[in-house]
């Protein structure tokens, strides 16, 4: 029987031949990332509920700072020192206000075939790459830290089959929410979503992680999308060595298969409470709004800077809105300073906030306040998620949300 | 088989971590702080209604959304003794079972049980409502060796394990 992609790294990771769904396996864990949302927990029952604990290998840990960041009161201060110092006492490589935690896992570690886990549920983003990213509680990342090791059960594997190009105006975060909206919010959960077929191969590396990045919001245990000469171009052009790249085999088995015409996806709006209550923006009506969000790690790279630039030449942000960007990382950052893009959203009024979770994570910046509406290129939009119980969060595409930032209304463009 | 009763908390599809604990109270410095925001978002009285013993009946896709291990933590600091729900979302489950919290499947006491009315469950077998019993599975014995030792650093530890 053959095996798909995530399969097949479970298996090396394993040590096996071949693995099938529902099969339990101790793996090695190629690579394991820890930001500050959870990692003083780690260290402190590290410390206090171990004996003679141990790093098992402190090169294949990552910690990164980007949830509270820079910390917003003196509890997230303390936090921040725990993390800071057991980094310098066990020589961990730690990132301090350099970007969102996936974002700099992309630019400078994940490759291709890896298993990695990591303390955070978007980190199934890795399958941009054709990695196997996984979020897990801070209790398995410990456990994985001290023993380089850590079990997984197979997950089936749901194939999606991409065809054609995004029409101009439509993004992979329409593509996605549209997959979420039509599966819902456990559709797979427990699952790997394999995306693969000239529609996935057309998509470029920023996009692939756009998709991938939002499958926990399917419930699925982590996205891939099948690797290509793009994933080996991107990682080499970041120094890195491509040393396993698999693709599924012709008979590998999946739980179920889906097929999407890219050309057939349109704008789209997730509503409130829910990621998967989505509907089509033509059919949502007029929301006004007192916030819009450009930033995360499933938008804020260059390529949506851009789309927002784009937009914003020449026009000025709404009077009474708040339009708030924040770049995925410091190196997306300088790459939009380097292109004007700074200038003319700066220009047109936005607030520039530094690279990190910023509004997405609903705590240190940008929070919403009673029966205020925000529209968002972030990850979810639970109630509450980013601020009062009874503010609004919805979710679109860069090109919406930054619509709405000029306008003060989510509206298709026909409404405009 | 291990046998409990306990008195229900009803909740719906989708139960999201957010709801379970805010990000706004994750700088708290103990799960004992954050306590009295669990479900807050949905129902700010809850936490301090919910008393020991008591159990949680939900929907689908319980525990959706952030990898936050506070979630689990503060279900089980309020000393709810299980829930049952339809279904779990999979980081939840699995940082569940690591913090000891026991969790149910089971999709047809939905329909028949109220606020305020006694289960009794007997892990392994049934729930039983009013005289009438709904099957359960059990947990394979490895995850709830975890559950019965209040977690894998406690399994570990027991076990005298790895980590030594």
């Amino acid at each position: 029987m053959g095996m798909t992609i995530g399969e097949k790294i479970i298996a090396k990771a394993a040590g096996v031949k071949s693995v099938k769904p529902g099969d339990i396996h101790t793996v090695t864990l190629d690579r394991m990332m820890s930001n500050d949302g959870t990692t003083h927990l780690t260290i402190d029952m590290y410390y206090n509920q171990l004996k003679n604990p141990r790093i098992a290998d402190k090169d294949k840990i990552v910690f990164i700072m980007d949830h509270n960041v820079p910390a917003e009161n003196p509890k997230t201060a303390e936090a921040h020192k725990k993390m800071r110092n057991f980094a310098r006492e066990q020589g961990i490589k730690l990132y301090e206000g350099q970007g969102v935690c996936h974002q700099i896992m992309m630019e400078d570690y994940v490759c291709p075939g890896e298993l990695i886990f990591g303390a955070d549920s978007h980190t199934c983003a890795y399958g941009a790459l054709g990695a196997f990213g996984t979020g897990v509680g801070c209790t398995d990342l410990l456990y994985g830290i001290v023993t380089g090791q850590s079990w997984v059960l197979v997950p089936e594997t749901i194939r999606f089959n991409l065809t054609g190009k995004l029409p101009k105006g439509v993004y992979p975060r329409d593509l996605i929410l549209t997959i979420i909206g039509d599966i819902g919010a456990n559709g797979a959960n427990y699952k790997i979503m394999e995306f693969a077929g000239e529609g996935a191969h057309n998509l470029s590396i920023n996009d692939r992680i756009v998709l991938c990045n939002l499958c926990v919001e399917a419930g699925a245990k982590t996205g891939i999308v099948e690797p290509d000469d793009k994933v080996i171009e991107y990682v080499k052009s970041r120094g890195r060595n491509v040393e396993h790249m698999f693709i599924s085999d012709d008979d590998a088995v999946y739980e179920k298969v889906y097929n999407y015409d890219l050309s057939k996806i349109q704008p789209v709006v997730a509503r409130p409470d829910f990621v998967d209550d989505v509907i089509p923006l033509k059919d949502l009506g007029r929301v006004k709004i007192d916030q819009a969000f450009l930033g995360s790690c499933n938008n804020g790279r260059i390529d949506e800077l851009r789309v927002a630039a784009n937009l914003l030449k020449g026009k000025k942000v709404k009077e009474d809105v708040r339009f708030l960007v924040a770049p995925a990382s410091n190196e997306v950052y300088l790459q939009a300073l380097e292109e004007g893009i700074m200038d003319t959203l700066m220009e047109a009024g936005a607030q520039i906030m530094n690279a990190n979770c910023s509004v997405c994570w609903g705590s240190c910046q940008g929070v919403i306040g009673e029966n205020e509406v925000l529209v968002s290129t972030g990850t979810r939009n639970f109630k509450g998620r980013a601020g009062h119980p009874s503010s609004k969060v919805y979710l679109a595409s860069a090109e919406t949300v930054t619509r709405a930032a000029i306008t003060g209304y989510i509206e298709s463009q026909e409404e405009m | 088989m291990e046998k409990f009763t306990g008195k229900v908390w009803i909740l719906g599809d989708d139960i999201d971590t957010d709801i379970i604990i805010p990000t706004e109270y994750l700088a708290l410095p103990t799960v004992e702080d954050m306590k009295p925001y669990g479900f807050s978002p949905l129902r700010p009285e809850l936490a301090g209604q919910i008393e020991e013993g008591d159990i949680i009946v939900a929907g689908k896709n319980f525990g959706c959304g952030s990898s936050r291990e506070q979630a689990p933590e503060i279900i089980k600091a309020l000393k709810v003794r299980c829930v049952i729900a339809k279904s779990y979302a999979r980081i939840f489950f699995r940082n569940s079972i690591n913090n000891g919290l026991l969790l149910i499947e089971n999709d047809q006491i939905q329909d028949v049980v109220k606020e305020g009315d006694m289960l009794t469950v007997t892990l392994g077998e049934s729930i039983e409502h009013e005289g009438n019993h709904y099957p359960i599975h059990s947990l394979p014995d490895n995850l709830m060796d975890i559950i019965n030792a209040g977690g894998l650093v406690k399994a570990m530890q027991k076990r005298n394990g790895i980590i030594e």
